[in-house]
């Protein structure tokens, strides 16, 4: 289960909504072993596009860097889909490396309304799972 | 002296957990060739015959490799290679 503070949660939601058509990409750190989201870090997506996302690579060091300094994982890793809806494409599952990752995914594809699920993806296993918000 | 490589926690299978192994070679290509002597299948992890496979990122210090000389990279001792899995994805 994802537990996700409210602010956070909007936090994605706002990042997804503003680079919509292209798909959004970021990192919520948080201590190695907890599993708490804790410092909010909005990506660059390099290929600024519509249907790919990655990580500006040298943006990436630098952030995995300082996780590292801090004894912190990415704890969440989120992107936005755009036209379709809020799950783990084939790609998606291809690239997943962080076993302790929540991947959240949202899709801006509904005006009104936005989709945010997470999944755990393991060896090329997706398993959604339940989100909780804290207010 | 060697050449630090630092190891992404989802590799570390093939370095019995290690974070850091240091290898030595001439360019990346025979560092990654030396490494996987002790290292058997990491180098078959992060290259895809003569191309680093796109899933990886690879830095020499603080540049990504693939804008230095790819597998051709000259490296020395002293210098840190980092690995990292590339963060990505896409619609289809």
């Amino acid at each position: 289960m994802l537990t996700i503070t409210r602010a956070f949660h909007e936090k994605i939601i706002e990042h997804a909504r503003r680079d919509h058509p292209d798909e959004a990409c970021g990192v919520i750190a948080g201590p190695v072993g907890s599993d708490r989201p804790t410092r909010f870090i909005e990506m660059q997506n390099a290929e600024r596009s519509p249907t790919f996302y990655r990580f500006d690579s040298q943006e990436q060091l630098k952030v995995w860097r300082e996780m590292d300094d801090n004894d912190e994982e990415p704890v969440v890793i989120y992107h936005s889909h755009t036209a379709t809806q809020a799950y783990p494409s084939r790609t998606d599952i291809s690239y997943a490396s962080e076993p302790q990752a929540h991947y959240v995914l949202v899709s801006t594809r509904d005006e009104a309304e936005t989709e945010f699920r997470s999944y755990r993806i393991i060896d090329g296993e997706v398993t959604e799972e339940p989100v909780t918000v804290e207010e | 002296m060697a050449i630090e490589v630092r190891i992404p926690t989802i590799l570390r299978n093939y370095t019995g957990g290690a974070k850091a192994v240091e290898g030595s070679g001439a360019t990346l290509d025979e560092l990654l060739n030396n490494l996987d002597k002790d290292h058997g299948g990491l180098r078959d992890r992060l290259v895809d015959g003569e191309k680093l496979r796109r899933f990886v990122n690879v830095y020499l210090n603080d540049e990504d490799v693939r804008f230095l000389g790819g597998l051709e990279t000259p490296v020395k001792d002293g210098d840190t290679v980092t690995v990292l899995p590339a963060v990505a994805g896409g619609f289809f």
